[in-house]
């Protein structure tokens, strides 16, 4: 019978949920790392023992660790994210150059096909890999020197690269994104890099057709269709059907398009979700109610998921990095919030439980299926 | 003999128990001790100083008998209690964080 693992980071250490495929029972071990905030957790889709972990601190900076049995055992590898060449600069939030300096892993993104590779998004942003299971890092340099790299700036929570999707049917071709520098393509495994932000639309920049500048918070795919592309920007929900070339607005019947996680089920390409959150500054469910908004449609037509979540009086956010779906037949979708919690539905959306309700405020969510 | 204490979390990612104790040799400054410290224990590299600039890290501080010695040169002699291994050397973290 199949098994579930849940891999939460949050700001306080990283747990382990376990539970047969039923889902009803869960297990729960932890804090690893405990006191560490704990950006991201993620396992190997080749090997799902092995696990690499973001572990940071602002006292200590940044660790990264490895577990090769599913997260019972981990060892440190190795830490040193430093810029390829001459750092340079990037524009700072009042207009002037400013030198680009690491500060932590916020993503990291294994292989579809080697254990031992994986790719890391780091803030200031920049793609980072390894190649031997992390005993060495090393910078993907196309990317930041892109000519529009001196014009990227940080977004509120930095300029962090939080998004890093490998296209199943042809791993040379990897899609990420930046806030608040926008969404990029590459073709040939990482050398170089375009930007796809044609159709995005952002109010505080004056240049409806900007190339980069677009606070991108989240972008899905669904393996089967990976031309197809959800994304949940500052504001908007967005979709595009060429790979990133050009984006059409589906935030639809949404209460707020604003939010920062977004997902697809993990049978259905056409059935997407997402957390609206009331506004950029008031960073929780409007009217104090959590609602999961899921469409069947691939965007525009919207209906909210309630039952089992709070409708009244929460106060919570849902991170960009903290939804994930399970592969069983009926799937399952998880999040994770700032309050603490860890919400499943094991029938794809339709009704809810807490799986964890007082863990520290949730940075990231994965889910394992495990045969 | 030189003795060195480290922040809790340190120790952890170090598996050391207390002070750590490291033969370094002359001159005994905060860069040697850093250096051998760090040789010893390569998990501890770019926890306690940045892996470039070799900078000490904003939250940490560096305390040697009783002194602040956070903002001095790294290549200035460690004070003789140090040297003689009478007073650790102290790596403490700062109050910050939440």
């Amino acid at each position: 019978m199949s098994t579930v693992r849940v891999l939460v980071g949050t700001k306080k250490g990283a747990f382990v949920l376990t539970s047969d495929a039923m889902r009803m029972k869960w297990g729960v071990e932890g804090p690893l790392f405990a006191g560490w905030e704990m950006y991201h957790v993620k396992g190997s889709p080749v090997d799902p023992d092995r696990l690499y972990a973001s572990q940071c601190s602002g006292w200590f900076g940044q660790m990264i660790q490895r577990s090769n049995d599913g997260g019972k055992s981990w060892e440190p590898v190795d830490n040193k994210f430093v810029y390829d060449g001459i750092p340079g600069t990037h524009q700072w939030f009042d207009g002037t150059q400013h030198p680009w300096e690491f500060k932590r892993v916020w993503h990291l993104e294994p292989s579809l096909t080697d254990p031992d590779m994986v790719y890391a998004g780091v803030e200031d942003a920049a793609m980072f890999r390894t190649t031997d299971g992390g005993a060495s890092w090393h910078e993907m340099s196309g990317l930041r020197n892109h000519n529009t790299g001196p014009q990227w700036s940080p977004g509120a929570g930095g300029l962090g690269l939080h998004t890093i999707l490998i296209d199943p049917t042809n791993p040379q071709r990897i899609f990420i994104a930046i806030s608040a520098a926008g969404a990029f393509r590459t073709e040939d495994g990482g050398t170089t890099w375009k930007p796809i932000n044609k159709g995005l639309r952002s109010q505080y920049i004056p240049d409806p057709d900007a190339e980069i500048g677009h606070c991108v918070h989240r972008i899905a795919l669904h393996p089967s269709r990976p031309n197809v592309l959800f994304m949940q920007k500052h504001w908007d929900v967005m979709r595009s059907d060429d790979a990133g070339d050009s984006w059409h607005e589906v935030s639809g019947n949404l209460p707020t398009d604003f939010g920062f996680p977004i997902d697809v089920h993990a049978h259905e390409p056409e059935t997407i979700y997402v957390v609206p959150i009331k506004n950029d500054s008031e960073h929780f469910p409007p009217e104090g109610k959590l609602r999961v908004y899921r469409s069947r449609t691939g965007g525009n037509e919207w209906e909210a998921l309630t039952k089992g979540l709070p409708q009244s009086d929460c106060y919570v956010n849902v991170l960009r990095d903290a939804m994930a779906v399970d592969q069983l037949d009926s799937c399952g979708i998880y999040f994770g919030t700032t309050g603490g919690q860890v919400y499943a539905s094991t029938d794809s959306g339709d009704n809810w439980t807490a799986i964890v309700r007082d863990l520290p405020a949730v940075l990231s969510v994965e889910v394992q299926t495990l045969a | 003999m030189i003795r060195v204490e480290l922040p809790a979390h340190l120790r952890t990612l170090a598996r050391v128990e207390g002070e750590v104790e490291l033969d370094v040799e002359a001159p005994i400054t905060l860069r040697s001790v850093l250096d051998t410290l760090e040789a010893r224990y390569p998990v501890l590299r770019g926890t306690i100083r940045d892996h470039v600039t070799l900078k000490r890290r904003d939250f940490l501080r560096f305390f040697a008998c009783q002194e602040d010695w956070s903002h001095e040169s790294p290549d200035a002699p460690l004070p003789e209690p140090i040297v003689s291994g009478a007073e650790p050397l102290l790596v403490v973290g700062a109050i910050a964080g939440g």
